[in-house]
């Protein structure tokens, strides 16, 4: 489309489109009084702060490998002995793995690991997706192929492309990253191009078309305002699976490098020695759930919050 | 309704032959030689060489794809260089141990989530409704690895009912067989049977408020009839869709319970090809994933007409 450049933004025609949010406040009051959405973001900002706060929690090095205590059962006592002479016990409370790294500090650590992971996936997923899904449902010439090859990206089962994007480069976190972020894609873009199709027929649009606004101007003060709580709720959604995948990646020994403390490639690690040791796999694997749980039980609220249609399903 | 098929079948051809170019891009995207990458680590320049005539990798991009898909076409989907063995042999050779834990998997996410789905609408906002969504959220959360593990050590290193691991062929005898797919099959039915009862919950609970149920009821109907009769039976389309989208799920818990059990399947086939690099099976694997995910799909839209008969092709 070409819009005529004479005329400035005409603010008086379309002044409701950029509103599909609440307030903040009220926004943020509604969603702290529902209960699930309290729970899941309460349990998100904890791990964040231990993440941040693994050093302070009495945590050991977690890449500290220690060959005299190898494969200890959670609760083992270690005296270490300072520089000066002088000994104190340290109590492995989660155990340590076939290294005889520290379990305990590993899994607080691998907070870090796991939260940055589903942030970084999510944010690049949603803007790839967001670009591709707005210039599909804008720009006409390239709906079809843009769409057709997502239906491609689709078609092919996401673990399988994550699997396969993460074959054809070396084992890194950027790897790692860009094969979630791949299947992550075309699912976005389906979601904000459906947004862009609905909104353009809306009269405020057209009455913005009409009195020549200029499109990167009709996008992002029309157009982009409505993909905003879609997006949110699909972010949410998209942190989560980012957190398994991960851990999926790295347990199937294609993840990334087996010394950085995620959660995967601790319960990797712990694969081999499972029936003597299961604490190598359980304790991640609890936090990695619990940790998940919190992610989706924030995005199913958020859902109920933001879509009042959805409520109760 | 022939000519729907045919239609659909059609449709099909550019999703897949899309899904044949990624594939195809996916090896000339890898930094380096794509002969010396096929030919393997180990490899001398003579067998790059003859790897490279015989692909005909010294050809324009476009006649490259020309062959390969010619190849394909015919069947031949190539050699695996790392196991030494032609690459259709090696599927063939893989697909029971696959498909009897999908086929396991599906009949009991079916057997167990649509009837608790079915309850959860019928009893909606009681703690029963409760319980059946708080754990289809879970169900989600916990990657199938830790699910598997877990049910390994309850069910088999402490209470010995099931065999820790590994796989028996049909052909060795009925009881063994089932014996050793009881536990992978319920692994990785749990994520599956989250998303099938949140799904039949949602689409009965939309259901239930119809003037038919109510006149059911007002004739005396027995609430069970109403229930799986009348209610399901309206319902079932978005159900069945989910079980057929679900499908993508259950070929990635495929690679992963395979992995957990040891069962020599098409998913172990899989990482083990990625492991090594093996990239002309990795793409037939991508491929033939991909076309099974596209053909179910189709095939259970063909099905839509059986359960609501309004919907004519």
């Amino acid at each position: 489309m070409s819009a005529e450049p004479v005329s400035a933004e005409p603010t008086l025609l379309a002044p409701v489109a950029a509103a599909p949010l609440p307030p903040g406040r009220t926004l943020a009051a509604r969603l702290m009084r529902n209960p699930v959405v309290a729970i899941g973001a309460g349990f998100l900002l904890l791990m964040a702060l231990i993440g941040a706060f693994a050093p302070l929690l009495g945590t050991l090095d977690p890449g500290a490998i220690n060959p005299a205590t190898r494969n200890r059962p959670p609760g083992f006592e270690r005296t270490i002995r300072a520089e000066d002479g002088s000994t104190s016990t340290f109590r492995h409370r989660m155990g340590t793995d076939s290294l005889g790294r520290d379990v305990y500090s590993r899994v607080l650590y691998g907070a870090r690991v796991s939260l940055a992971i589903a942030v970084s996936v999510a944010a690049l997923s949603l803007a790839v997706g967001l670009l591709l899904g707005l210039v599909a449902g804008y720009i006409r010439p390239l709906d079809g192929p843009i769409m057709r090859l997502m239906d491609g990206l689709m078609a092919i089962p996401g673990i399988l492309l994550a699997i396969a994007v993460v074959s054809l480069f070396r084992a890194g976190l950027p790897a790692v990253i860009a094969a979630i972020v791949v299947p992550e894609i075309p699912r976005v873009v389906r979601l904000v191009r459906s947004i862009v199709l609905s909104v353009r027929e809306e009269p405020y649009v057209e009455a913005a078309i009409m009195a020549g606004t200029r499109l990167p101007l009709l996008m992002a003060r029309h157009i982009l305002p409505n993909t905003v709580a879609p997006l949110i709720v699909q972010g949410t959604f998209i942190a989560a699976s980012a957190i398994l995948v991960e851990a999926v990646l790295s347990f199937l020994g294609i993840g990334i490098p087996p010394e950085t403390p995620s959660w995967g490639n601790i319960m990797a690690e712990g694969r081999n020695l499972f029936r003597v040791y299961p604490h190598n796999i359980l304790y991640p694997g609890i936090v990695l759930g619990l940790t998940v749980l919190a992610v989706n039980m924030l995005g199913d609220g958020l859902r109920d919050t933001l879509d009042p249609k959805m409520t109760g399903r | 309704m022939a000519g729907y098929i045919l239609r659909r079948l059609l449709a099909a051809i550019p999703v897949l032959a899309i899904v044949a170019v990624l594939v195809f891009l996916m090896l000339r995207l890898t930094p380096g030689d794509p002969a010396a990458v096929i030919a393997g680590d180990n490899a001398s320049s003579e067998q790059i060489a003859q790897v490279r005539q015989k692909l005909g990798l010294d050809q324009s991009l476009p006649a490259q794809f020309a062959i390969w898909i010619g190849n394909l076409l015919h069947g031949n989907l190539g050699e695996s260089f790392f196991f030494k063995k032609s690459i259709g042999e090696l599927i063939l050779g893989r697909i029971e141990p696959t498909l009897s834990l999908a086929a396991a998997t599906m009949l009991i996410a079916v057997c167990v989530a649509i009837p608790l789905g079915v309850v959860a609408a019928y009893r909606h906002g009681s703690w029963l409704d409760r319980i059946v969504m708080g754990m289809s959220v879970l169900g989600f959360s916990v990657p199938v690895f830790v699910i598997g593990y877990l049910l390994i050590y309850v069910f088999s290193i402490t209470l010995g009912w099931f065999p820790v691991q590994g796989y028996q062929p049909l052909s060795a005898g009925l009881g063994g067989y089932l014996h050793r797919l009881v536990l992978p099959a319920v692994t990785l039915s749990v994520v599956y049977i989250a998303l099938i009862a949140r799904m039949t919950r949602a689409s009965v609970l939309e259901v239930l408020n119809e003037d038919y149920i109510r006149t059911a009821r007002a004739k005396g109907q027995v609430e069970r009839k109403i229930l799986f009769r009348h209610a399901l039976k309206n319902a079932a389309v978005p159900i069945v869709t989910v079980v057929g989208i679900g499908i993508a799920l259950l070929i990635g818990g495929v690679v992963v319970t395979e992995s957990v059990f040891a069962i020599p399947g098409l998913g172990r086939l899989t990482v083990d090809a990625v492991l090594a690099r093996d990239y002309p099976t990795i793409q037939a694997l991508i491929l033939m994933f991909s076309g099974v995910y596209v053909l179910i799909n189709l095939l259970i839209d063909l099905t839509y007409s059986l359960f609501d008969p309004r919907i004519r092709h």
